[in-house]
């Protein structure tokens, strides 16, 4: 460990291995190092007696769950758009092939106490049982300007300059309900709160088109596709692209103390009287507490079951999001569900999570509309942690620190991180350019 | 794990063993027939796939090398995971490595599935004047035998034996799987390839 690196990496979550992979191999020597003895960081999946010691003290989980060993808890539960930037990350490294995904069964709205699936087509609108008759006919003349809508095409813009016109000026041109904007703009759109309404009309648009794309790519019942094993997979996919570019490995750190220099720039990492030297730190929040603000805190349920989630036509995995303002509140809620069928539980056991940015001190009152979806629940943990954002300089530090993950069901602020912090690094783009039309799943029986 | 086609079976193979001990070398001279003297330590390809017929079936192994993450114990648990054969190799001139074998064994043993394939190979036989590891007597085959594994020799360096290990191993791979847990699909770029693979008529 005594060399000298261009980058040391510490931490091994999701953020810090893919940038660790793409580093690696760029051609850069990289020492990556993590204080605990295994993989993932905050984004690992833990078996139930590694969930027991972290909620319960003991180690102790009662037998009638099963097998420790056949549980995958993911403590950042999301799930991947199937044609999200993580798939693009994913292709143009070619970790995929270390992976195995299904698809996501189903994505639901909550709207007035009740759970519908997520229209996102033409078609789909039509029928959904959210809306009455009339509304169906505009939001699905809406859908098809947006599936019609091309960049390029000056004729599908219908006169509209979508780069200046706001999402209000738009929806209320289609005359729609405030219900209809909810879920478009929260279950499609994927938005965290309503600022939306008033940013150029295009954001939407894009992400609409995004939803809709994603749900065609695999003819699931949703846009979504998850890996087996849980997302603590991911990870160690990255880690090992890492790896065979030449990148090194070390779990197990303790300390791993950042060395500044008398001009305060990062020199080092010390761990175990050994100091390893670098041009550049990369790591997540916990390893520079002194160079980060907190920006926010998460509340969670973890809730382990033995049936599906009610209403969700016995979805094996689902996402249901109960946007803010059905609930009162200023941020949404969201409800993420897997199972044995991803192979993160044993046969007939379904894991539950149910996330928001917290508003108070109390998950156990604030999470309860979205714990109520669930019915009878075996075992139920609450949890709330801090979010932190860099508040260093980096040109001034050498020191690239990524942000904490979000409540957000998906990848896609994720990798957004990631790719700035690559940026910041390399102090170049990350190209992504991948025919994502010619990849496409294969082996789903095999 | 191993899965079944007509007669066409795929199955991940991992390489375990302390670096040195030649893991890259003896899948270099499988999959490629070349043996470098100075093989740097793993870099830029850990993942090669060949397809072999044996007497029943063809065989198409998904060998796994460690990319250099053994060198620090920090091999992931999808290294092991749905593995249907494991190579554990050590240097017969090295006792350090035959008794490093030996962990890897046990760790095998706690992170993979009970019906794994597991041989063991001492490696660099070539280099008989500086041998360390005995064959027979106490050492190698006894350990191998009182394990369940099976033993063999082999030197990458002038090919003796190589491709008899995966050779073997393709034959001792289970033909009929009990049902598993359905593989999920794989996502790639490259469709036509995957899916020849994975695929079948019947």
């Amino acid at each position: 460990m005594d060399e000298e690196y261009d980058v040391i990496v510490l931490g091994t979550g999701l953020k810090e291995c893919i940038l660790s992979g793409l580093l690696s191999v760029d051609g850069l020597k990289v020492l990556h190092m993590d204080r605990n003895d295994y993989y993932g960081g905050e984004s690992t999946s833990l078996s139930l007696v590694q969930l027991w010691k972290r909620f319960r003290s003991n180690d102790k989980p009662p037998e009638l769950l099963g097998s420790s060993r056949e549980y995958n808890v993911d403590m950042i539960p999301k799930f991947m758009m199937a044609n999200g930037t993580l798939v693009r990350v994913l292709i143009r490294t070619g970790v995929t092939k270390y992976l195995n995904f299904k698809a996501v069964d189903g994505s639901f709205v909550y709207n007035n106490g009740k759970i519908y699936k997520v229209p996102a087509t033409d078609v789909e609108a039509l029928k959904s049982t959210l809306m009455g008759l009339f509304e169906k006919r505009r939001a699905r003349k809406f859908f098809i300007y947006v599936q019609d809508y091309e960049d390029d095409d000056p004729k599908s813009h219908e006169g509209l300059d979508l780069n200046k016109v706001t999402t209000r000026d738009v929806i209320s041109k289609y005359g729609l309900e405030d219900n209809t904007v909810d879920f478009i703009g929260h279950a499609l759109a994927l938005h965290r709160d309503d600022s939306y309404l008033d940013e150029p009309a295009i954001y939407t648009v894009k992400r609409m088109k995004l939803y809709a794309e994603s749900l065609a790519r695999f003819q699931g019942g949703s846009p979504y596709i998850y890996p087996l094993y849980g997302l603590g997979e991911l990870p160690q996919g990255f880690a090992r692209l890492s790896a065979v570019y030449g990148g090194t490995y070390m779990l197990n750190k303790p300390e791993c103390k950042v060395e500044f220099d008398t001009d305060g720039k990062a020199y080092g990492v010390t761990s175990e009287g050994e100091t390893a030297k670098c041009k550049k730190v990369v790591c997540d929040p916990s390893y520079l507490p002194d160079k980060v603000k907190k920006v926010g805190r998460v509340a969670r349920a973890i809730c382990i079951m033995s049936h599906p989630i009610p209403n969700t036509n016995d979805s094996h995995s689902v996402q249901i999001i109960l946007p803010q303002k059905q609930l009162g509140r200023r941020s949404d809620m969201y409800v993420f569900c897997c199972s044995y069928a991803h192979n993160v539980a044993p046969k007939g056991k379904y894991i539950a999570f149910v996330s928001t940015e917290a508003e108070t001190d109390h998950p156990e009152t604030e999470l309860k509309p979205g714990i109520d979806l669930l019915g009878p629940v075996d075992e139920t943990f609450f949890d709330i942690y801090d979010r932190y954002e860099p508040a260093n300089h980096d040109e001034q530090d050498n020191c690239f620190i990524s942000t904490s993950y979000d409540a957000t069901t998906h990848f896609e602020s994720t990798v957004q991180d990631v790719i700035s912090m690559y940026k910041k690094i390399t102090g170049k783009e990350l190209d992504l350019s991948v025919d994502l039309s010619a990849a496409s799943a294969a082996g789903e029986d095999a | 794990m191993a899965t079944i086609g007509n007669n066409s079976i795929n199955a991940k193979l991992v390489l375990l063993g302390d670096m040195g001990t030649g893991k890259s070398s003896l899948v270099l001279r499988f999959v490629k027939g070349q043996f470098l003297e100075f093989q740097e330590s793993t870099i830029g390809a850990a993942f090669f796939s060949q397809t072999l017929a044996v007497s029943d079936a063809t065989v198409k192994l998904e060998i796994w090398d460690t990319a250099g993450q053994e060198r620090y114990h920090s091999l992931a648990p999808m290294y092991y995971r749905g593995a249907a054969a494991a190579i554990i190799v050590y240097d017969i001139s090295r006792m350090e490595s035959f008794e490093r074998a030996k962990k890897w064994v046990q760790e095998l043993q706690k992170q993979g599935n009970p019906s794994m394939v597991t041989s063991l190979v001492g490696n660099k036989c070539d280099l008989e004047d500086k041998r360390e590891v005995l064959t027979e007597a106490s050492e190698a085959r006894t350990y191998a035998e009182d394990n369940g594994l099976f033993f063999m020799e082999t030197s990458a360096k002038t090919a003796i034996n190589v491709n008899d290990i995966f050779y073997e191993i393709a034959r001792r791979l289970p033909r009929a799987q009990p049902a598993q847990q359905p593989a999920g699909m794989v996502i790639a770029d490259r469709p036509a390839e995957i899916s020849r693979a994975s695929t079948c008529c019947s």
